[in-house]
């Protein structure tokens, strides 16, 4: 049976992505590991602060875990948050798993936590890639509701390999965020098309800034992150700036789009006005494609 | 923000368990922290919620739980943002089944 991950729980995402029985949890709710911060302001806080950590296995394999529960504080990352998961990274260059495996829904920076939950980003960048330097595949799989914005958008691209369902978003400032900040001729918000167009998977995917895209199914989440087990992308000078030189081509060849079928053209799709109705086999024929 | 604290007696131990956790703090929603508290002989409950002054609601509710289970040697730990009545009933009868369906008691 088709189990969504987007309507599953973080808990429930473990549960079912890994090998079963095979997760132990770190820093669990018992221990009470919560954020200092949201009583202060009244504010219910949560046993695990919203993220879970531990380790398990995938096919077999020894992984570390961590994932984001999006229907606490929209996943904002909090200062505790944002330590289990450096200390999950952390725990990584000890002990060399097969890959470490953020099940990512987070809209970034915990507001409520201000300065603390930036800084908890910016440490969770730098042990991230600390991870990569070691040669320890990281892995983001992103299909929650909530999408991956902000902060956790930049953690999510920090990493050797993104899996994203078609109904997943990452970016790096949310739908609001832009029509605020902007106006809503710039961005509408309350367009869901365009919203989808401009951060879904599909557009991610076809654009290069993800590498797999599946169906809403946990199945194809666990079937793509043992796929991607050997996936470790060097973190070297090379790498990087073969990197920004993609990006200087993407501008070059995109940055007068105001629409992303437009983007889509360019990037040699073939009657792009279908991508929004193709299902994810189709979309991943298309990118083969070119 | 309130804090509330309930201990109700109880009949069935609980025995040996690992904690177990059940729900989310989301909107109208809760989480539920069930752990073993030996030979206390009741089941206490403690509760961490954003809306003020439903203290009766919230014993009533307990009292409706602790007449279906009758739990002891137990404690419960409740993180709330603004569930109903109802939904904290299912979620407590969650967190009862699942304890439950962990293993035998002794």
């Amino acid at each position: 049976m088709n189990r969504s991950f987007a309507e599953s729980t973080a808990r429930e995402r473990i549960e079912h992505l890994f090998d079963p029985g095979s997760f132990t949890e770190i820093l669990g709710p018992s221990e009470r590991v919560m954020s200092p911060h949201l009583a202060q302001l009244g504010v219910p806080a949560s046993f695990d602060d919203g993220v879970v950590v531990g380790r398990a296995l995938l096919g077999g394999r020894a992984v570390l875990v961590a994932a984001q529960e999006g229907e606490f504080m929209g996943g904002g990352v909090g200062e505790v948050h944002g330590a289990k998961l450096v200390g999950l990274f952390k725990l990584a260059l000890r002990e060399r798993p097969a890959a470490v495996i953020v099940l990512a829904e987070s809209g970034g920076v915990r507001l409520h936590e201000a300065n603390a939950g930036l800084i908890a980003v910016s440490e969770v960048m730098r042990a991230l890639l600390d991870v990569r330097q070691a040669a320890t595949p990281v892995l983001m799989l992103i299909g929650g509701a909530n999408g991956c914005f902000g902060g956790m958008g930049l953690i999510a691209r920090c990493a050797d390999y993104v899996v994203m369902s078609d109904i997943a978003r990452l970016a790096m400032s949310g739908p609001e965020v832009i029509e605020s900040s902007h106006g809503v001729e710039e961005f509408d918000s309350k367009d869901r098309g365009l919203v989808w167009r401009t951060t879904g998977g599909k557009h991610r995917f076809l654009s290069g800034d993800c590498d797999a895209l599946v169906e809403d199914d946990i199945a194809a989440f666990r079937a793509e992150a043992i796929a991607a087990l050997g996936a470790a992308r060097p973190l070297s000078l090379e790498s990087l700036e073969h990197e920004h030189a993609l990006l200087a081509a993407r501008i070059e060849r995109c940055g007068d789009c105001s629409e992303p079928v437009e983007v889509w053209r360019r990037l040699g799709v073939l009657e792009p006005e279908r991508v929004g109705d193709l299902d994810t086999a189709a979309l991943r024929a298309l990118r083969s494609a070119f | 923000m309130e804090k509330l604290h309930f201990e109700f007696k109880g009949a069935h131990a609980a025995g040996h368990f690992a904690p177990l956790l059940v729900g989310v703090v989301g909107s109208g929603n809760l989480e539920v922290l069930i752990e073993p508290q030996p030979s206390s002989g009741a089941c206490a409950v403690d509760i961490m919620t954003s809306a003020r002054g439903f203290g009766p609601i919230w014993e009533a509710v307990l009292r409706d739980f602790q007449d279906r289970h009758g739990l002891a040697d137990v404690s419960v730990s409740i993180n709330d943002m603004g569930a109903t009545p109802a939904v904290v009933s299912l979620r407590l009868d969650q967190a009862a089944a699942q304890l439950a369906a962990s293993g035998p008691r002794p």
